[in-house]
């Protein structure tokens, strides 16, 4: 089980580049989604015309559902600077590589809830970890796709763009570094040193 | 002494590097450390190298102290969590330790306790900032320290041979951020390669000694080759330690190789950082050979 949690209004607004679409995902039965506080947002962002599409629709975590209900909206899509998605951590990576070009913000934060987990591919994982770095990584998650789990950069252990645990696992750094670059994002590392917060691991942690 | 105040002093300054032992005597390590490492600025003591466990480098550190030499601290962010590695720093302070050098760790699967729990609570960046943090007499919670804060000259490492070299200059600029004053190179053999590297880090302003390994023989080559992430030992390299097996393995050849890359380096760095692998005697040759 997870739940999602909208981020601070003014965090995704600063994220925000020129024209917006906005993809929701209602989820699965595991998920329990902040409905009302979307609609608010998107109403908000509607209201200041910047808003090229919206499609609330739900499993988006699986790529080919995710190519299906997203084929009526390709125009508005196109025309966007930015994809905000408002879903789990599995839904901004998959959206994120389905458009490794495009401006990719998460707009939630995903938590756990002891129980059953989502059905979702493999190639795309979420922690669930309460504080979505998905914004400053070009949507490839540093906790999943990093075998230490690192926010702060690539360690030394890259050889050939294979991780030092598993020939068989792309760095996730270098992967990050790749779509950064081909986004123009790279100063979305020169953020501050990032420290996870541990605290924020379960929803029923939290105070 | 902090090695930082030499590096501001213009000086070249030469650091080596040693592992403590899977056991408790470090009496052959301080015999060679001081028969061979005493010309030198630093002597690197690693942190469970390559996630193999030995004793501690702390202990080791203090036993280096004791006869003379000037310790650097490693630490890694692997085996503690940020509240075990701010408890070690504040240990290293109050036993006269003040040259640190900040690392993530080498994953525990790659060493000989394959099942342990891989902590990276921090990773080089966050335990940097964290020493800064220290140093200005908080804690990572923001809670005061009581008394004189510690003070520490605060290293780190870098890749230059690394495929990724993007992602290790993006890497470096954020150690630099973080409080990084210092840095040593992950071993070079590819000078151009080095020196083209320089040509972009020069832009941070600080300090780099170049990494040196003394190659032993065509096999250790290959070997790095094929397992270590960032070295690369070209051809050429390889065929002269394979030409006279007898040569590597006196070490002439080696020796030769190593001298030869720090003299193409040395105009372009602050200093040079051997990493000796057990051949600790032969650092002075090299040192020699490579004109220092």
């Amino acid at each position: 089980m997870l739940i999602t949690e909208l981020k601070n209004k003014e965090v995704i607004q600063c994220q925000l580049r020129g024209k917006v679409f906005v993809l929701v995902c209602h989820g699965c039965k595991e998920v329990h989604f902040p409905e009302q506080e979307a609609e608010e947002l998107i109403q908000e962002l509607s209201a200041a015309g910047s808003v090229t599409g919206t499609l609330v629709t739900d499993y988006i975590c699986n790529p080919e559902i995710l190519t299906q209900r997203l084929q009526k909206h390709e125009a508005a899509i196109g025309d966007a600077d930015t994809l905000l998605v408002l879903s789990c951590g599995v839904g901004v990576q998959t959206a994120a590589d389905k458009y490794p070009g495009k401006r990719v913000i998460p707009g939630c934060d995903t938590y756990r809830l002891p129980g059953f987990q989502g059905v979702t591919p493999l190639q795309y994982d979420c922690q669930q970890c309460g504080e979505c770095y998905l914004n400053l990584t070009g949507g490839i998650c540093p906790l999943t796709a990093c075998s230490k789990s690192l926010v702060n950069g690539q360690c030394g252990g890259a050889k050939n763009g294979k991780c030092e645990v598993d020939p068989n696992m792309d760095c996730g750094w270098e992967r990050i570094q790749k779509r950064l670059e081909s986004l123009g994002r790279l100063d979305a590392l020169k953020c501050p040193v990032q420290l996870r917060n541990y605290a924020t691991d379960s929803e029923l942690d939290k105070e | 002494m902090r090695i930082t105040e030499l590096f501001d002093n213009g000086e070249f300054v030469v650091t080596a590097e040693v592992g403590p032992p899977k056991g408790i005597h470090v009496g052959h390590l301080v015999d060679e450390a001081k028969e061979y490492l005493s010309g030198i600025t630093a002597v690197n003591v690693t942190d469970n190298q390559s996630s193999v466990m030995r004793m501690g480098s702390l202990p080791t550190c203090v036993a280096l102290k004791n006869v003379g030499l000037t310790p650097i601290l490693q630490l890694t962010c692997r085996d503690r969590n940020r509240i075990a590695l701010q408890s070690e720093l504040l240990g290293a302070a109050m036993l006269g330790i003040e040259n640190i050098l900040c690392l993530t760790g080498d994953h525990t699967k790659m060493g000989d306790h394959p099942g342990a729990k891989p902590v990276f609570d921090l990773d080089s960046v966050s335990l940097l900032h964290t020493a800064c943090q220290l140093e200005k007499g908080v804690d990572l919670s923001g809670q005061a320290l009581v008394g004189e804060p510690p003070k520490f000259a605060k290293g780190a490492v870098v890749s230059p041979c690394s495929n990724s070299v993007d992602a290790q200059l993006v890497k470096m600029e954020r150690k630099v951020m973080a409080g990084a004053e210092y840095f040593q190179t992950q071993a070079v053999f590819d000078s151009e390669k080095f020196i083209r590297f320089m040509e972009k880090a020069k832009q941070f302003g600080k300090p780099v000694q170049l990494g040196v390994i003394i190659p032993k023989s065509a096999g250790m080559a290959k070997f790095m080759n094929n397992h270590v992430a960032g070295v690369h030992v070209p051809q050429r390299m390889i065929d002269a330690l394979a030409a006279d097996k007898e040569r590597a393995k006196a070490g002439i050849t080696g020796v030769e190789i190593a001298a030869q890359i720090i003299k193409e380096c040395r105009p372009y760095c602050q200093g040079v950082h051997i990493m000796a692998l057990g051949w600790e005697a032969k650092v002075p040759e090299v040192l020699k050979l490579a004109g220092i």
